[in-house]
């Protein structure tokens, strides 16, 4: 008989035979290994959880009264017959990828990751492996991403200038991770910095875990623009060009994400500034992150599946598409929205 | 007003480098008043030769395109070291070609000290050199140029130049600029000038006179009449006349030689011979403002706007269509007689004067009267409008007695009231991905009506439509497509017929190159009807009884 691969892809998700537990699995399991605390892949309604330390508070902010056990990157469990361990993915604090193995063979998944350190989340590592899944929300050659350092100046150049002409720079930024990324990186010296709730919300499970983030103030309905001259403003994407914007006065309004390389998206936004600033990895990263595996399956999940797949496949990989419930195809505006959101 | 500023962080120092910053200034915004202030600072410290390429591109006197855009294809995937595949993938992405390129190539230097003239100066050598020649220029400016630049050097080179800046807006940063009054300026440039042969001085500060034989005057546009005509006041204080459905047009009689322009900047006068006969008819130093009309001589009535159309298409004309579609000015007003400006003059003294020069031309001449409609009352008025499609006019136009001959679309003074568009509900059975802002978005929509006896009738489509609905409904509706497509032909998708949409238009025509026998005049979605079951679309059979009518 044909041994069970070690990782199988079902209408539940991502599953391993030989531990008999599934990897960010979108509908209810008994036993959920999770990569990361955003919402299209730690889901209600499973029974056992499994994430990183540092994942976990905010899995538990979102979910509430979970059964869930943790592990530090780089331990070794075993599962049944599988040995899985946890490394980081670098896409927000506490994501990692899970590395399987079942009797010498390697797989990875590896939920979403971002290859250059953000100074913030957990830097990623390559793992080594037979078979690796992988993302490619971005897997076009038109997504390349400048260093953070270059964009991150150019975000307070913007605030700055709002600053001196007595506007309000209001950035929409998704509340777990990106939101962070910009508190953590901007020089919190320009002026005041003000959160959205669903940002602070986040923001204090951090702060509780250690990480360091600058002084914020949130919003709250006696906050006015006025009384916090030259602010940065922090929110949800989809909090901008709602009647919350109103109480800023004269504002500046700009989106932080790997979308805004492009003027089409840029401009469909109606925002004054796109900053290219993504969680994901760009093409060449995500070419360099596969290289690195050494793997020679790769499993596409989420994003430009079919161009990237046809690539890998003319590069020598053995690739191939696999439908999952994550971010999807993002070609089309309504997902490309959320992508947007959710990213 | 708000504050505006102009966030010029460091002042780049080659003059395409500077027009790259006014086009990304542009482009970050959505305000209007921060892009008046930022193409005002741009025609204050740019040089001189760039500001005159800058009106030229804003104002529609864009270079044509350089290069096939096959060629630009092949030599950026080349250049990226990509399969040509994976390049059009991502052009599908990013629903741009320039920007495509731009972004898929390797950084550049962005070391360039050249001018807006200079780039375009090359880039019109371009077309003259042998290929291997012209693919060196191109790939050395995109290894030059950084990645907004490249954007920008390949929508010159692609002929598709836009910068989301209306002719309107850049008079008024012009005057900003220069001190000068707007009306002035929107006169100086209008016409034939070309960039690169017109200097700052001669184009805006002060042009030649010898130079404005051929220039027209800026039209005056009015805005739709949305109120009822109550609101207008006194119907004593205005004049109605039809509004015709042609080519609006000015025709210059200067100097013993004629032009005729179209509302568009368009020097028409070699596609409309007949109007030389006017030196025959008017003394020179006449300009009129009218309505071209392909006439129907015997009847003296407009033929449809589908024989206007043939001519429109031809630069020079055949004898036969001269005589099939013999065109005609339908004048309604005077803007210079014996030379004299008589802009500033209220509207009935200009009218009085054209009525006097008109009267008693002979039938065989281009020139027609565009006569007043007589009225006593809003409500009569509002009846003589019903009768306008059998007149072939679109309905009327409104101008108040003592008007002057503005430049634009200015709100008070004259206003379009047109008949109600014709009304059809249809059923969407076909969709494709827009262009440019709206890449990635289903806008542009085929429609069907039934044809047929009930329970075997077949959706028969008949008009394509892309504009009317907001961004919202375009986003629900490309959800909606997305989860509904039946099958892909390229780009576009058959979708389960369950929409019906409410489809106006201006006209309808007999086709024999639609499936449907028909063709419609200006079609648009104006409202989704999410209310109505597909059954209840209309039928084929009403739109031909529409073309019966209106036909």
């Amino acid at each position: 008989m044909a041994r069970d691969p070690v990782l199988s892809f079902t209408e539940r998700g991502i599953y391993c035979a030989a531990g008999d537990f599934y990897i960010d699995p979108w509908r209810p399991v008994d036993r959920a290994l999770i990569t990361h605390g955003h919402a299209d892949h730690a889901r209600w309604g499973h029974r056992r959880y499994l994430a990183t330390e540092a994942a976990a508070p905010v899995m538990r902010h979102r979910l509430g009264g979970i059964e869930l056990d943790t592990v530090r990157f780089g331990e070794d469990l075993r599962i049944g017959d599988a040995e899985v361990s946890y490394h980081p993915a670098g896409h927000v604090p506490g994501s990692a990828q899970i590395r399987v193995e079942v009797g010498g063979e390697v797989w990875v998944a590896s939920g979403d990751y971002k290859v250059a350190p953000d100074g913030l989340s957990e830097p990623f590592e390559p793992v080594r492996c037979h078979a690796f899944i992988t993302e490619c929300t971005f897997g076009l050659p038109i997504f390349t991403w400048a260093p953070q350092a270059e964009v991150v100046a150019e975000i307070e150049a913007w605030w700055r200038a709002n600053a001196a002409a007595g506007r309000t720079s209001v950035i929409g930024a998704y509340a777990l991770g990106k939101a962070q990324r910009v508190l953590s990186a901007v020089d919190p010296g320009i002026g005041p910095i003000l959160t959205h709730g669903a940002v602070e919300a986040t923001n204090a499970v951090l702060r509780a875990q250690g990480v360091a983030l600058p002084d914020t103030v949130q919003v709250t309905a006696e906050v006015r623009g006025k009384d916090f001259p030259g602010a940065l403003v922090v929110a949800p994407p989809s909090a901008l060009g709602t009647p919350w914007m109103k109480r800023f006065g004269a504002v500046s309004t700009a989106f932080a994400s790997g979308w805004m390389r492009l003027r089409g998206v840029r401009r469909r936004r109606a925002a004054d500034r796109g900053f290219v600033l993504s969680d994901h990895a760009d093409w060449a990263e995500l070419n360099a992150a596969i290289a690195e595996t050494g793997a020679e399956r790769i499993f596409v999940t989420h994003g430009y599946t079919a161009a990237f797949r046809a690539w890998l496949e003319s590069e020598g990989y053995d690739a191939a598409i696999v439908e999952t419930d994550y971010e999807g195809e993002s070609l089309d505006a309504g997902r490309e929205e959320e992508a947007v959101l959710a990213e | 007003m708000d504050q505006v500023t102009v966030t010029a962080e460091t002042m780049p120092e080659g003059g395409f480098a500077r027009f790259v910053a006014l086009f990304t200034a542009l482009d970050q915004t959505t305000k209007t008043n921060a892009k008046v202030a930022a193409l005002a600072a741009y025609f204050r410290d740019a040089p001189e030769e760039d500001r005159v390429w800058c009106i030229a591109l804003l104002s529609g006197r864009r270079p044509k395109r350089m290069l096939t855009t096959t060629l630009l294809r092949d030599w950026a995937a080349e250049q990226a070291g990509l399969p040509l595949w994976l390049f059009e993938e991502s052009y599908a992405v990013a629903g741009d070609l320039a920007e495509t390129i731009a972004l898929i190539l390797p950084e550049g230097q962005g070391e360039d000290t050249a001018s807006l003239g200079d780039w375009i100066g090359r880039l019109q050598t371009l077309p003259k050199l042998e290929e291997a020649e012209r693919k060196a220029r191109v790939l050395e400016a995109w290894a030059r140029l950084g990645p907004t630049e490249r954007f920008v050097f390949n929508k010159l080179l692609t002929g598709g130049f836009r910068m989301g800046v209306s002719a309107k807006l850049m008079t008024r940063a012009l005057a900003h600029a220069t001190g000068l009054a707007e009306p002035e300026l929107a006169h100086r440039l209008m016409g034939g000038w070309e960039p690169g042969r017109v200097t700052w001085e001669g184009l805006v500060l002060c042009p030649d006179p010898g130079e404005a034989l051929s220039k027209p005057y800026p039209f005056y546009l009015a805005y739709q009449l949305d109120d009822p005509p109550e609101s207008l006041g006194d119907p004593a204080e205005w004049a109605a006349e039809w509004k015709w459905d042609g080519i609006r047009g000015q025709l210059i009689l200067r100097e013993g030689t004629h032009y005729l322009w179209s509302r568009g900047e368009e020097l028409m006068t070699e596609r409309f011979p007949e109007f030389a006969a006017a030196l025959d008819l008017l003394p020179v130093g006449t300009v009129l403002d009218g309505e071209v009309l392909a006439w129907d001589r015997a009847a003296e009535v407009p033929q449809s706007f589908n024989a206007l159309q043939a001519r429109i298409g031809r630069k020079t004309v055949p004898k036969k269509l001269l005589a099939e579609a013999p065109c005609v000015l339908r004048a309604y007003d005077l803007l210079e007689w014996g030379g004299e400006d008589l802009r500033a003059r209220p509207f009935s003294e200009r009218r009085d004067i054209l009525e006097r020069a008109l009267a008693d031309l002979p039938r065989a001449g281009p020139l027609r009267l565009s006569p007043r409609v007589p009225f006593e009352s809003w409500s009569a008025l509002a009846l003589a409008r019903e009768t306008s499609r059998d007149l072939r006019a679109e309905g009327l136009m409104l101008k108040r007695l003592t008007s002057p001959y503005l430049s634009g679309r200015k709100k008070g003074d004259w206003w379009k009231w047109k008949v109600d568009p014709l009304s059809i509900d249809a059923v969407m059975i076909y969709a494709q991905a827009g262009h440019g802002r709206r890449a990635n978005l289903y806008t542009d929509f085929t429609f069907a009506v039934w044809n047929g006896a009930p329970g075997e009738s077949t959706l028969v489509p008949f008009t394509k439509a892309y504009s009317g609905l907001t961004d919202a409904e375009f986003r629900k509706i490309t959800a909606w497509v997305r989860k509904n497509t039946l099958e892909r032909y390229g780009p576009v998708r058959s979708v389960t017929p369950a929409h019906v949409f409410e489809i106006h238009f201006e006209g309808i025509q007999r086709s024999t190159r639609h499936k449907s026998g028909v063709a419609l005049r200006f079609p648009r979605m104006a409202r989704w009807r999410e209310d109505k079951p597909v059954a209840e679309a209309n039928t084929l059979d009403d739109l031909h009884r529409m073309l019966e009518a209106y036909g």
